[in-house]
């Protein structure tokens, strides 16, 4: 994975070291975490972190689409995905980031 | 399912660890996070999806009420890109659904 990006491993490194759990905990936590999260989306439930966001679902309808390679048309089949809105305090927070544009 | 929720069905399924522990737990993931994201590094979870900013370039805004022209500074936002496992998983409940 990329240089620098927060990973799992390392949630769970800082857990250990900031939090006093074991490294088992740690490691345990951090999956449930995301695996509940996880298992609510995927009964269609909408996942809300107050701070940080909403995971929401959205149904997306067939659409007609074309390979582009070969110009064939294809239908796009309905699907279901998972869109992201960030809360006001993340919104803010990262706002003011001064860093090189990304 | 709200934050709180999400530190009662962890909880269920822990034997070790109080729910205290396991909602101090909670509430440093997420500050991880945003901690990361505010600092302009991205977040990868592989299997769950990735997290980044992306840029908002400056623009000339309207106040809707007044039609007053207003600059809006440049902005980084929120991004979050769902990995393969999270995506494929809440598709397969859609064609669950449906069959």
């Amino acid at each position: 994975m990329g240089n620098g990006a927060l990973t799992k491993a390392e949630m769970a490194e800082r857990l250990f070291d900031e939090m006093g759990l074991n490294k088992r905990e740690a490691k345990e936590l951090v999956e449930q975490f995301f695996e509940e999260i996880r298992q609510s989306l995927e009964n269609n439930e909408q996942v809300k972190l107050s701070g940080f966001g909403n995971f929401d679902l959205r149904d997306k309808r067939e659409r007609p689409g074309r390979n582009p390679k070969t110009g064939e048309e294809i239908p796009i089949q309905a699907r279901r995905v998972v869109t992201f809105r960030p809360g006001q305090k993340l919104k803010s927070r990262v706002e003011g980031y001064a860093g090189t544009e990304s | 399912m709200t934050k709180s929720e999400l530190i009662e069905r962890i909880a269920a399924k822990q034997t070790q660890l109080s729910v205290k522990d396991i909602e101090l737990t909670v509430k440093a993931i997420i500050s991880y996070m945003s901690e990361s994201l505010a600092e302009g590094g991205r977040i990868e979870i592989r299997g769950f999806g990735s997290f980044s900013l992306h840029y908002r370039a400056p623009r000339i805004g309207r106040n809707p009420k007044t039609g007053e022209a207003v600059e809006l500074k440049g902005k980084h936002v929120p991004h979050f890109k769902a990995g393969k496992e999270l995506r494929d998983r809440v598709n397969d409940s859609l064609q669950r659904e449906r069959s």
